[in-house]
């Protein structure tokens, strides 16, 4: 009889589209800047007169970290920052987002201050311009001015010696 | 007709008149209460619907925030980083609500062009992201001019 | 050391799942039967070697190991330490860990107390049972293991989610888990048939036991679910229609369905088919359940943390293991069918109907959980399916169900006269309607169309069963306990259900939501109770700090007690959380959650009337006890086995 197969039918469709759906993973959300220039901006130095702005690290590899004293996750990622930094000299930027002055000067006196520039986003608008979906987040940036890579989410070490080392290798080798 | 077939019959006809009945009430129930999700850009370009719910989803722009000292209304401005639309609440935001925070509120949009959320929602998650939302900031960023590329 | 050993003894559990999976399958195609006896030793060994696996976890845990990745990423040495224990299945490794453990218990449970099947088909079905567990713990040991080590051992644990410390989801998952699992059983079953090619009735007696079982856990675990998020999630809603609440509701109903096809089947030797189809739909359903929690294909208030690979090794599994099922089904289904008469009018035919408006029901539920998934794949349109979907179509589908459930216990097997039905049941209808009728005069503050509708089901229901009940204590007497216990268990079980659905009417209808802005010393009040809010003191506890408020709870001007919601911000994380201030009564519930601070001392604030909340999860709970009694002893089935 055929309409024994119906169930097996409806099932073939039902997984069909869950295949699909699968590979439409709404959370994985791959920056659509990379390989794109790192747009611009210029932004105040934390707790300093004097502006920043990316165009002054033209011609090195340098990485940009958002983070935020308010970010819980932020605060184990740092500690590998500040032994990242201790052991190698890479120019790090600090964007702190949507965050206050005092809380943020606390927090890196507290845990330590990894980043040769420490810029501060207040409103977001930055944030938004490199497409920051969460703290923290850490971008990639080539001698050229091109965004290379996006981390989503706390580095760890086992990113740090997986992708990041690796890509940095490779970057400053051409350079 | 044997007893047999008469007996097909009926479970035909009971199975039938079932899958009819959900069918109906299925399609019914769908047209109705399906909501549709769009961006503030979407918005903003009048691809909304007027007089009927949506979702509308981005990142509460910064500063923005306007309660009413007397009740429990409040104003703020969502983005996807392309287009703003302000949005009317009347009630507690969740507690995950926040400046800079990406959420969903749904409701409808009224005379003016204010988005006026019976609900607002944002996950219990710091770090999270709707999906909803995180695309439209995609597509908006893909749709912002590049920015210039300087000289080598 | 002990971390290692618990991985030592999950990997040897696979070893002994794989021998499980093959020997006794290749006993009966041999004809060797000491090799199918081996599936008993083997059931033992796996669940023992499980549960050391799983003790180890909890020693980690207790031991705050935090250089176990699982551990350190979900639990602190501030945890209380019974939170220490529950995190272990607090997120996705542990959580799948339980699964594998609870299925290995399943299955040595099935090993233990399978006498009366013929030796061919219990080794069949515990052969399925040890593919289905291999597959688990492969899909935990490739993808999700818990034993992982880090390589930099931190000082502290991220904690786990301030929402998940709370007594209520430390039991809801395990519950929950013996429910979706215990499907497994039937589903071995139905496979099982199909490769033995032949179906006795007193097998389907056998089935449905164990169905009964999973299906009574089940209920109590979706109940503790929608009681936990009514407290928890702060706001007093109890069900979202959330894609995880589904998922554990599809298998719900088919289960239900299930049951009460295999009740036709041992006693009337029709619908075999049909029952088998449920039981291996029973299953997907649940698998389908866990695919789309952890996969993060849909995304909800619950969903874990996703990674695509562990999508795809769950969606591989389900087609492995569901495929091979449903094609089995199709090849071999008429095999095991048998027609036996009955007329329009009999108890199969209502029985029938039901199960059709089951899958009615399920097939909404389904639709509307995978609707946005299907439109997203296909790239036509992003959208969301709420609330109102579900409720204007389940509504609907209840009312037939329940005049339906009434008639069935009215109804004779084969064939009833309408006649005959009409003139017993007149009573009850009459004395339902009046209730329906009069009880929303004399208690409700208005009288409310739905309101009639759905306390007259819930009266039809509840009396019918007891009429039942009534006419058969003759019959009870003269076949024994046994015999008393399954029809009190029936009758149980369908109050619940009556009460469930009082509950769910006077709550949707009746409710009084209001948000408010109060400062220290304002009132509100709904009916004669009024709410006083003193104000907000800060509090630091164990591992939070909490806003405390307090609001004095007057009826008719008599202090009646104080609420104190709370707004906490744990330690370790900085989100904050809403814990609200309830009132419970079996009548009602006064509830009362702090908003935010406003300017000045005031605060916003929920405050909700919840009226007959509590018999929702009243009615779940007789449910569930309804289904264990009416389980058949052990002498009751040896003599079925014998029959």
């Amino acid at each position: 009889m055929k309409k024994q197969w119906l169930p097996i039918a409806v099932f073939s469709l039902l997984v069909a589209f869950l295949a699909i759906g699968l590979t439409l993973n709404p959370k994985a959300v791959p920056s659509p800047l990379i390989g794109k220039p790192a747009p611009d901006f210029t932004l105040p130095l934390l707790n300093q007169q004097t502006a920043f702005s990316p165009q002054q690290l033209r011609g090195q590899v340098w990485l940009l970290n958002v983070w935020a004293s308010w970010c819980s996750s932020c605060q184990q990622e740092h500690r590998l920052l500040v032994r990242f930094a201790q052991n190698r000299t890479l120019t790090m930027v600090g964007l702190n987002y949507k965050d206050t002055p005092n809380e943020a000067q606390a927090w890196l006196d507290a845990l330590g201050n990894p980043y040769s520039f420490v810029v501060e986003d207040q409103n977001g608008q930055a944030g938004i311009d490199w497409g920051v979906y969460g703290v923290p987040e850490t971008f990639v940036v080539d001698a050229a001015g091109i965004i290379r890579h996006k981390f989503t989410g706390p580095l760890t070490q086992q990113r740090l010696d997986n992708e990041l080392l690796p890509l940095l290798n490779t970057l400053e080798m051409t350079q | 007709m044997s007893p047999l077939r008469k007996k097909r019959l009926y479970t035909l006809l009971l199975l039938l008149s079932g899958v009819g009945l959900a069918t109906f009430l299925l399609l019914q129930a769908f047209s109705e209460n399906m909501m549709f999700y769009f961006s503030t850009s979407e918005v903003q370009q009048g691809k909304a619907p007027q007089g009927r719910d949506f979702r509308l989803g981005g990142l509460v722009v910064n500063g923005t925030v306007q309660r009413d000292p007397t009740s429990l209304k409040v104003r703020f401005d969502l983005t996807d980083g392309a287009a703003n639309v302000t949005v009317e609440y009347n009630g507690i935001l969740p507690d995950l609500f926040r400046e800079g925070q990406g959420i969903i509120a749904n409701g409808r949009l009224n005379a003016e062009g204010i988005f006026m959320a019976h609900e607002v929602l944002a996950k219990h998650d710091e770090n999270y992201m709707p999906p909803e939302v995180a695309d439209s900031l995609k597509q908006a960023a893909k749709n912002v001019p590049q920015p210039q590329q300087a000289t080598p | 050391m002990i971390v290692e050993i618990g991985h030592f003894a999950l990997i040897l559990g696979l070893a002994f799942a794989m021998v499980l999976a093959s020997v006794p399958l290749l006993g009966v195609q041999q004809r060797q039967p000491l090799w199918m006896e081996l599936a008993r030793t083997a059931a033992v060994g796996q669940f023992a070697l499980l549960g050391l696996a799983f003790a180890c976890l909890i020693y980690a845990f207790i031991q705050d190991d935090f250089s176990v990745k699982y551990v350190a990423a979900n639990s602190n040495s501030q945890l209380p330490l019974i939170y220490k224990i529950s995190a272990t299945w607090g997120a996705h490794e542990g959580s799948l860990l339980l699964w594998a453990l609870i299925l290995t218990l399943w299955t040595l449970a099935a090993a233990l107390f399978a006498k009366q099947l013929p030796p061919t088909l219990k080794a069949r079905l515990l052969s399925v049972l040890g593919w289905i567990a291999a597959g688990f713990i492969l899909f935990i040991l490739i993808t999700s293991n818990p034993f992982e080590r880090l390589l930099e051992v931190p000082q502290e644990g991220r904690s786990l989610n301030p929402l998940l410390q709370d007594i209520g989801l430390a039991i809801h998952p395990p519950m929950l888990y013996m429910g979706y699992v215990g499907m497994a059983v039937a589903f071995a079953f139905a496979v099982a048939v199909l490769m033995e090619g032949k179906m006795e009735n007193a097998w389907a007696h056998w089935a449905q036991t164990w169905t009964l079982i999973a299906w009574a856990f089940l209920t109590l675990g979706i109940a503790l679910g929608s009681w936990w998020a009514y407290y928890e999630l702060g706001w007093g809603g109890w069900w979202f229609w959330d894609p995880v609440e589904n998922a554990s509701l599809l298998p719900w109903i088919v289960a239900t369905a299930l049951i009460h096809s295999l009740a036709i089947t041992a006693k009337r030797g029709s619908f075999q088919a049909w029952s088998l189809l449920l039981a291996i739909l029973a299953f997907g359903l649940s698998l389908l359940g866990t695919f789309l929690v952890r996969s993060g294909v849909l995304t909800s208030v619950h969903a874990f943390t996703s990674d695509p690979s562990r999508g795809v090794f769950i969606l591989v599994f389900l087609v492995v293991i569901v495929g091979a099922a449903l094609l089995l089904f199709s090849a071999r289904a008429h095999l095991v069918t048998q027609q036996r008469a009955f007329k329009p009018l009999s108890k199969e035919t209502l029985l029938l109907l039901n199960n059709v408006l089951l899958m009615a029901m399920m097939a909404t539920v389904l639709l509307g959980t995978l609707y946005p998934l299907i439109l997203d794949a296909l790239g036509i349109a992003k959208l969301s399916v709420g609330a109102p979907y579900f409720n204007s179509v389940i509504v609907p589908l209840t009312v037939p169900l329940a005049l339906l459930m009434g008639l069935g216990f009215a109804a004779h097997w084969r064939e009833s006269r309408a006649g005959g039905l009409l003139k017993q049941l007149w009573p009850v209808l009459l004395v339902s309607a009046l209730l329906a009728f009069v009880l929303p005069l004399l208690l409700l503050p208005d009288l409310q169309g739905w309101a009639v509708v759905g306390l007259f089901m819930s009266a039809w229901i509840a009396l019918s069963a007891l009429q039942w009940l009534w006419q058969n204590r003759a019959a009870t007497n003269s076949t024994g306990r046994v015999q008393r216990r399954r029809i009190l268990g029936a009758v149980l079980a369908h109050i619940g259900f009556a009460v469930t659905l009082a509950g769910i009417t006077v709550t949707s209808l009746y409710s009084i939501e209001k948000d408010l802005r109060l400062a220290p010393g304002e009132s509100y009040s709904i009916g004669d109770t009024r709410f006083q809010f003193v104000g907000v003191i800060q509090k630091q506890e164990h591992n939070y700090l909490a806003s405390e408020g307090t609001i004095k709870v007057y009826a008719n001007n008599q202090w009646l007690t104080d609420l104190h919601p709370q707004k906490r911000t744990y330690l370790s994380q900085a989100m904050p959380m809403t814990e609200a201030g309830i009132d419970a009564q079996l009548s009602r519930d006064l509830f009362v959650a702090l908003g935010e601070k406003l300017d000045g001392a005031a605060w916003s604030l929920r405050i909700q009337y919840k009226p007959l909340i509590r018999w929702i999860w009243l009615g779940a709970i007789l449910m569930a006890l309804g289904g264990l009694l009416a389980l058949p002893s052990g002498r009751q089935r040896r003599k079925e086995s014998a029959a």
